[in-house]
């Protein structure tokens, strides 16, 4: 069975208190399937509350979607300066239109630094962290996007409220 | 007496066979045989069809990490039963960077030979094979209906075929 390596560390983007169960996204920003998982994953958050915790971590598939690594730069970027969540939101709220054009007015609706924002892009700061993302992802048995790791161990089921709910209560159930 | 069970599931090649040698179509004007590669390991990837979704799809999820294959000084090589320019319009598509090959006429051989071919569906099942350098099987394993392999198998295959664990140094 595939297992989250490495698993949740101080790096992550987490939502959530730490003694919930936790919940993994592989994603990227260009895929209609991580846009459409995008509302399942808030309705998770909302129908087990405190109970749940949510990370992402960035699985860019550069060859099929030009604007996934930008994309996943752009919301690092707004993570150091300090709201990664609003552009997580953002990205995949905009995907049909993601151009570097938007990235910026995305970054702006945001409201964080527009000037460190462009420097950091024009830079690449933030592609080395993408990058360890991704590898993380292929030694974690990651088979596309998006990819679900519940308390670290691959879900398989389908992408639906109830697959979901019933796998994570499974886990939640245990502890 | 032979049955034909369309449920039946042939049993995938286990490490320690022989890979069966094969010639198939890699372009609408070129041939591919697995001899050709002898010398350094070479990842067989079976999949069902081109084509299909795009995000979960093992062949893009493979092309997007040919360099960690390359690095471990691996060719990798996709097969189904979908005709030559079918592959050539699927590679372009969405930019594959390795061979696909056709198994296609006699439909399937390949994968019939491999243990590997789906009567029900006349495709392939989702099969990896790792073959060494002197065309033996050094791990196989096929995946459940509907979920891609990943990668972390064969990449972990490959880093044993060069570092045995137990291997005296």
């Amino acid at each position: 069975m595939s297992t989250l390596t490495p698993p949740v560390d101080a790096r992550d983007h987490v939502l959530g208190r730490a003694d919930a169960t936790t919940l993994v996204e592989y994603g990227d920003y260009q895929c209609p399937t991580c846009a459409d998982a995008h509302p399942l994953v808030q309705e998770l958050l909302r129908a087990f509350g405190d109970r749940l915790r949510f990370v992402y971590r960035h699985f860019p598939l550069s060859e099929l979607h030009p604007m996934a690594l930008p994309a996943a730069e752009a919301a690092e970027a707004a993570g150091a300066l300090g709201d990664f969540w609003s552009m997580h939101d953002e990205l995949f709220e905009n995907q049909d239109r993601l151009d570097p054009d938007v990235l910026r007015a995305c970054a702006d609706n945001v409201g964080i630094d527009a000037l460190a924002f462009d420097d950091q892009l024009a830079r690449h700061v933030h592609r080395g962290r993408v990058r360890d993302d991704f590898r993380s992802g292929v030694r974690s048995g990651v088979n596309g996007t998006p990819t679900f790791f519940i308390d670290g161990s691959r879900y398989d089921g389908p992408l639906d409220v109830m697959g979901m709910v019933r796998a994570i209560a499974l886990v939640a159930g245990r502890t | 007496m032979t049955t034909l069970d369309p449920q039946a599931r042939g049993e995938a090649l286990p490490a320690g066979t022989r890979a069966p040698g094969f010639t198939l179509p890699s372009a609408p004007d070129a041939m591919l045989s697995l001899i050709d590669l002898r010398g350094s390991p070479v990842v067989l990837v079976f999949y069902p069809a081109d084509w299909s979704p795009v995000c979960g799809d093992q062949i893009a999820l493979y092309n997007e990490i040919l360099d960690e294959f390359a690095e471990r000084g691996a060719t990798l090589v996709g097969v189904s039963v979908d005709g030559r320019w079918c592959h050539h319009a699927y590679a372009r598509h969405r930019n594959v960077r390795f061979p696909l090959l056709a198994d296609f006429e006699p439909k399937g051989a390949v994968a019939r030979a491999y243990g590997v071919y789906r009567l029900a569906d006349g495709t392939s099942e989702r099969a990896l094979f790792l073959i060494d350098a002197e065309g033996v099987i050094r791990w196989s394993y096929v995946s459940p209906i509907g979920v891609n392999p990943g990668a972390d198998g064969i990449l972990a295959a490959l880093d044993e075929l060069a570092h045995p664990q137990g291997a005296r140094r």
